[in-house]
């Protein structure tokens, strides 16, 4: 009783008798004087760096702006004359390397006329890592038994369709034989399966099922081939989508993978599981990526018999995935190291299942404690995927180097790396930016 | 989806499960009693593509347009024999390599041939089980010196710093050229081409080192101020630049051989891209023979009659494909030229 009493009195003195500070001590004036005009020398030193930075942003804006050359002329046989731009040298940048090279530079050699396919498909990346930020994508759906059904028996069809294709290759480069499998209906029941499949998981969880299908439209547009679309093959993509691709790809795969890995690693009941796990990562981080790269496509394809190529992209791709799973792995690891064991403890108490426990207590808290570390793997691998240029992908940044290569435009390499820089930083910023938003709003509930 | 599902599985799976046949020995010998007698090309036939290694990052040679299209001598080599193999300039696929992969794509099949700027030495030949059909660039290690230093040879430059990139056959080259003549140099190692140039305009080198024809593409690139630079006429290395294929398929190595003969005979015999038709009515043994009017000789490759027709007809002469891609880049043809104006490319006859 008498606590209490203490306790009101308390707070009435700390909020009633509360005195608004004097005047010049807050606001935007007050922080300016005390943090950059304190002292003479904090004064002299803010003043400097006043003038410093007006002076580079002035010259920046001159140089990219005000004296800089958009277009030049171009000879009778399409030759750009870029006098103009030599002259402006030093003084002006000659964005007209850009007017002249951004599709060249976004999209790579896709042929010329389809190329708003490549830029649907850049828009389609962005509208689905957009939409994935919104939280009540992510929510569950309509979890019915016929639902569930309906998404079976769709995979169910594609496998179906996958392995008698399979069993009919490697009859074929046996024996030299078709089997007599009725192709044309096994192909119409996999479209239906594959439907059917995204239909379900679109009813099931629908951010997997927007994910399934924006991926498989994406599919469609790249390779073409269907619905009156021209079919290009790998060796003509570069640019963006090659980045974009290979990252979005390479880490929806490889996240999954990660955080099994992680788990085999921290297993205590199946030692071979967690040798395999441990020598997998050691392996992979032992190793650069770029010689795994060298692996899949100089080493690989001599394995193989003569005539059986597996795609440039796709060894590029499962080298990617496989390499940021080891990475990931390990920061997956580390937040479950992180868990207080009394949480395992107490789910064991309560009866739960190993997955039951995992899924439920332990990765839904590790995962939160590891958003910081994840973030920056992802970014990471975003800009790693450059070094596919070692196997001859040509992605954003050697597509760049690529339109540097022409004479006339050899000496503007500036404008070029500013633009891709630009372009990379957007991508990158937007991660940063969704990761730092997420950990507000998973952890606001460790700062009550 | 088709592509993506289907190929990411099938092919997968099917890799691992096709190297246990081969190691167990199951998988036999794929037979080619009928079709033209060359595996290559009746595999090229059956896919409608002739797939051709390319670099893709060297003006003049391969090189994406603004448009994306391929451009280059490199790439109308390709074409070149496209149109020879198949009939259409347009069934190239251009698959690029890099210096490291080239040869593994070659070896293992990826590509038909390789036309990507490779020097032919005896060592390549000898190790790789690739051979060179023709040379399509005769080309050799050069310098580039500033106007201002004054140096007329290269004999003068005792003592220079040259920028060169690390581990390529210049820096060999230059190695090879001072400790014979008992000079002394200082190497500066740029591995980028930009960078390496910016240094050398800079100042931070005397001469820039690389391949002459590189060396005069990076000087016309400069506009106005070219003549402040000055290519040095001695040329210190050979660098033939040579056309590829897989050693085994002697049919294959004929066409691609032969495809370059028949571009020599036309600049010889004055037939161009634009002018082959009114030929066709032509008197001249010799070519009547190249345009397949008499004689079999398309038929002895194994080819249409009338191959060097479709080649001419696609990409024009030698002369006509070095005009479009390399005088651009402000360089003389000099020893690449056809032999009866004072060059090295000399056609055998086509009977």
């Amino acid at each position: 009783m008498s606590a209490s009493i203490i306790n009101e009195s308390a707070i009435n003195q700390s909020t009633g008798s509360r005195e608004q500070p004097p005047p010049g001590l807050v606001g935007p004036l007050a922080w300016l004087r005390t943090n950059l005009f304190g002292s003479w020398v904090s004064t002299a030193v803010t003043l400097a760096l006043l003038y410093i930075i007006v002076r580079v942003l002035f010259s920046f804006v001159e140089w990219a702006f005000v004296n800089a050359i958009w277009h030049v002329p171009y000879s009778a046989t399409g030759i750009a004359q870029t006098a103009v731009c030599q002259d402006a040298k030093g003084t002006g940048a000659c964005w007209a390397v850009i007017a002249d090279k951004y599709r060249l530079i976004l999209f790579g050699r896709f042929p010329y006329d389809e190329q708003w396919r490549p830029a649907i498909v850049v828009v389609l990346f962005v509208a689905l890592f957009a939409l994935s930020t919104i939280k009540a994508v992510w929510r569950k759906g309509i979890d019915s038994p016929i639902v569930r059904y309906i998404a079976m028996s769709g995979a169910g069809l594609i496998l179906l369709d996958n392995a008698a294709g399979l069993l009919d290759t490697i009859v074929e480069v046996g024996f030299g034989v078709h089997l007599p499998l009725p192709f044309g209906l096994l192909l119409l029941l996999n479209t239906i399966g594959k439907c059917a499949l995204v239909f379900g998981l679109l009813l099931l969880w629908p951010a997997i099922g927007v994910w399934i299908g924006t991926l498989a439209f994406i599919g469609i547009l790249m390779f073409g081939g269907i619905l009156g679309l021209t079919a290009v093959p790998v060796d003509y993509w570069g640019g963006l989508p090659i980045t974009l691709i290979l990252a979005t790809f390479g880490l929806a795969f490889a996240f999954p993978l990660a955080v099994l890995v992680a788990l085999g690693r921290r297993s205590t009941q199946l030692p071979a599981v967690k040798m395999l796990c441990v020598v997998y990562v050691e392996l992979i981080r032992g190793v650069p990526l770029i010689s795994v790269l060298f692996m899949a496509s100089v080493m690989f394809p001599l394995f193989m018999p003569p005539g059986i190529n597996v795609d440039k992209l796709l060894r590029a791709q499962i080298a990617v995935i496989l390499f940021a799973a080891a990475y990931l792995a390990e920061v997956v690891r580390g937040g479950l190291q992180a868990l207080p064991k009394g949480q395992s403890e107490a789910a064991d108490a309560m009866g739960l299942s190993y997955w039951q426990k995992t899924g439920f207590i332990i990765l839904p808290q590790a995962l939160r404690l590891v958003i910081p570390p994840l973030v920056n793997t992802f970014i990471g691998f975003f800009k790693d995927t450059s070094l596919v240029l070692i196997i001859g992908l040509f992605d954003l940044l050697t597509m760049g180097k690529v339109a540097l290569s022409d004479p006339p435009w050899q000496s503007f390499s500036t404008e070029v790396y500013i633009a891709l820089a630009v372009i990379y930083i957007v991508f990158c910023y937007g991660m940063s930016r969704y990761s730092r938003g997420l950990e507000r709003e998973l952890n606001s509930a460790r700062g009550r | 989806m088709t592509g993506f599902g289907r190929w990411n599985t099938r092919s997968t799976v099917l890799a691992g499960l096709v190297a246990g046949c081969v190691l167990g020995g199951l998988a036999p010998a794929p037979a080619h009693a009928d079709g033209s007698g060359s595996a290559t090309l009746d595999a090229a036939i059956k896919r409608g593509q002739m797939l051709c290694g390319i670099s893709g990052q060297v003006p003049g040679f391969s090189l994406a347009d603004s448009q994306g299209v391929m451009r280059g001598l490199d790439a109308d080599t390709c074409r070149a024999v496209a149109a020879a193999a198949l009939g259409d300039a347009a069934k190239a696929k251009f698959v690029v390599t890099t210096t490291q992969n080239r040869f593994t794509a070659l070896q293992s099949g990826e590509v038909d041939m390789l036309s990507r700027s490779t020097t032919w030495t005896l060592s390549r030949e000898g190790n790789l089980g690739l051979m060179f059909a023709w040379v399509n660039y005769y080309d050799g290690t050069g310098f580039l010196v500033k106007k201002s230093a004054g140096v007329k040879a290269a004999k003068d430059m005792d003592g220079a710093t040259i920028c060169v990139q690390p581990g390529t056959s210049t820096e060999l080259a230059i190695n090879d050229f001072y400790r014979v003549h008992k000079m002394k140099f200082t190497p500066i190692l740029i591995q980028d081409t930009p960078e390496i140039q910016a240094a050398f305009l800079s100042g931070r080198c005397d001469a820039y080192s690389t391949d002459a024809s590189a060396l005069a593409t990076f000087r016309f690139s400069q506009g106005a101020k070219a003549d402040d630079l000055v290519l040095l006429p001695d040329i210190i290395s050979k660098e033939p630049l040579g056309v590829m294929v897989r050693k085994g398929d002697d049919k294959w190595f004929d066409i691609v051989r032969w495809t370059f003969a028949a571009m020599i005979v036309a600049e010889e015999k004055g037939i161009t891209q634009a002018n082959v038709d009114t030929f066709m009515t032509s008197t001249d043994p010799d070519i009547r023979r190249l345009l397949g009017l008499e004689g079999e000789m398309g038929k002895a490759l194994g080819v249409d009659p009338k191959f060097a027709y479709h080649v001419i007809k696609a990409v024009g002469n030698l002369g006509e494909m070095w005009d479009r891609n390399i005088t651009p880049m402000g360089v003389p043809r000099g020893i690449n030229n056809i032999w009866t104006k004072g060059g090295l490319q000399y056609a055998p006859p086509m009977r």
